[in-house]
């Protein structure tokens, strides 16, 4: 129908941006969508490493048994508790660097360049870093709290199951701060000065105009930033890993680590997957609302 | 004269001082890893981390006896690799988003997009299966791959914005003055873009040089990148700090000098398809 009345569009012009985008889209089915799929292949069997000849199909069995399994529910705990401290704690804190970096002053470049320095490291480094720190006879935080009188004896911040989680959380923050910090300058930048202007002339406070101009001028940003930011602390274990392996007991563990603990350790393929698997659900809500609003930009 | 200097005040009661506390909380692990490193391992648990009788010995140590040159050597190779497959598939992939208009291209893109938001736990243990029936566990070529999982999705979405940011009538020019499509591409976005594939390559270079659990998963013994090695420092029974911060420092400091020499650029093209949102 629309072929009489638009001019056709030439072969070449149809042909070629599949054959441009077919590379890129071929390697990541064989090496992203594939594998996915054998993932959620292998949580329906029976797999152990040991045992690579048994794959006896089980349907549900490893999620039923996930559902039944403590240390399954005690992960996920601590993945909610991991997400709903970490992600606010580096939000507030990359908003409050924000809006000091976007003010006038001699050293503001140097400022801006150095407060992203946690983001380019290693998360290796800063895992053994942060061991370091808290170490409990020679770390230089118990130092600083003994000479300062806050703590009466050296608290070994990792090995104290009371504590652990917190004291990853805290090496998170500082991880992941910056991040929000370079978005959210970004989004000041892209508010017009003008509407500043106005307002002062109008004699608003310094308060009001933070809540009326740069709050709702943030907005879109702030959305972005912690959808992203949910979706990559949930999924970060490589911190976990490094600092505590999980430990003491099970008391860092998070969902994702225990699943890649399960497989690593145990060699247990089938059940590690599935926990994989169930926290990939799990967080699907939040990759799709992620996506929505991403989509909305795709010109 | 007295409003000034009032004003001043406030300023670096209000400005500059926040600033300098949040630099320091950001700063400090950083630097008291720097002066572990420096410090002698007898001394550092008699007097601590200090810079009287600062010394070189523990890089000496990493170099001589630890042997980290080798696993530079594998950090850089699989890094490299990553940015050669990243931008070989992406650059084509990204011209063609941002180029033409065909369907399927919004589902493609989200595609693109949906894989970084995807725990990598439920990638590596696949990955891991698949490499072992290739035999390729403990080679370049499977941490290459495995970084390419994260680089090539992400790098498309950073390209596509880059070209997205020239003009479309500069090719639409240079076609109508004879140039074949190909010869646009390559005689007038490319050479535009050099900066933005320089961005990409870098970023596809630091977050692979960073990467850890793939390393450790696919890698670990013939092939060993600096981050698994820093890991291995830790001993059976005690850990040598002064080796352990020497490491840190000597493992973080490519893709830290990388960063800020060419931030500006990088964060303009991270934070281009988030802000707009």
């Amino acid at each position: 129908m629309s072929a009489t009345t638009a001019p056709p569009v030439p072969l070449s012009r149809r042909v070629l941006p599949l054959v441009m985008l077919s590379p890129a889209v071929l390697v990541t089915l064989a090496i992203v969508f594939l594998p996915m799929v054998q993932a959620v292949w292998m949580s329906l069997h029976d797999y152990v490493l040991f045992r690579p000849k048994n794959f006896d199909w089980v349907g549900l069995k490893n999620f039923t048994a996930a559902l039944q399994d403590p240390v399954f529910w005690t992960s996920l705990r601590h993945t909610v508790l991991w997400i709903a401290i970490t992600v606010p704690a580096q939000m507030l804190l990359g908003l409050a660097t924000a809006l000091l970096l976007n003010q006038e002053f001699p050293w503001r470049g140097l400022a801006r360049a150095l407060v992203i320095i946690p983001w380019a490291l290693p998360s290796v480094v800063i895992a053994l870093m942060w061991v370091w720190i808290y170490d409990s006879n020679y770390g230089v935080l118990n130092d600083l709290l003994l000479r300062l009188n806050v703590i009466e004896s050296s608290i070994p911040w990792l090995a104290n199951p009371d504590t652990a989680l917190y004291a990853i959380i805290l090496t998170l923050t500082w991880q992941g701060f910056p991040f929000f910090a370079v978005m959210i300058l970004a989004g000041l930048q892209s508010i017009p000065k003008s509407y500043y202007e106005a307002a002062s002339i109008d004699g608003a406070s310094q308060f009001r105009q933070f809540w009326h101009i740069t709050l709702p001028g943030l907005a879109g940003v702030l959305m972005t930033a912690t959808l992203l930011r949910v979706i990559w602390v949930a999924n970060s274990i490589d911190v976990i890993f490094v600092m505590t392996g999980g430990g003491p007991g099970y008391s860092t563990y998070t969902l994702p680590l225990y699943a890649f603990v399960k497989a690593r350790t145990g060699l247990d393929y089938g059940y590690g997957s599935a926990l994989a698997v169930s926290f990939t659900i799990l967080l699907l809500g939040f990759v799709i609302l992620y996506l929505r609003r991403a989509g909305r930009n795709i010109g | 004269m007295m409003v000034r200097n009032r004003s001043l005040l406030r300023r670096i009661l209000t400005v500059d001082l926040p600033v300098a506390l949040i630099l320091v909380f950001t700063l400090s692990p950083y630097l008291w890893m720097a002066l572990t490193s420096v410090t002698l391992e007898s001394n550092l648990f008699t007097q601590g981390p200090s810079l009287v009788g600062a010394t070189l010995e523990n890089y000496w140590r990493l170099f001589s006896t630890v042997g980290f040159g080798a696993n530079l050597l594998d950090s850089f190779i699989v890094a490299g690799g990553t940015v050669i497959v990243g931008l070989a598939l992406a650059v084509p992939a990204a011209y063609a988003f941002s180029r033409f208009r065909f369907r399927g291209r919004r589902l493609l893109m989200l595609q693109f997009l949906v894989i970084n938001m995807f725990p990598l736990v439920l990638l590596i243990l696949p990955l891991f299966i698949l490499m072992k029936n290739l035999g390729l566990v403990d080679t370049y070529a499977a941490l290459i791959v495995a970084n390419s999982t994260v680089a090539i999705p992400f790098s498309v979405w950073m390209m596509t914005s880059y070209i997205d940011g020239i003009p479309r009538s500069l090719d639409e020019a240079a076609m109508t003055d004879g140039c074949t499509r190909f010869g646009a591409l390559f005689k007038v976005v490319l050479p535009l873009c050099t900066p933005g594939i320089i961005a990409t390559g870098v970023y596809i270079f630091i977050t692979a040089w960073n990467e850890y659990l793939y390393a450790l998963t696919l890698g670990g013994r013939s092939v060993k990148p600096i981050t698994v090695a820093i890991q291995t420092l830790i001993g059976e029974y005690q850990v040598e700090w002064g080796l352990l911060t020497a490491g840190g420092i000597v493992g973080a400091m490519p893709a830290t000098l990388l960063f800020l020499v060419i931030q500006k650029r990088l964060i303009a093209g991270m934070t281009a398809g988030a802000v707009k949102g």
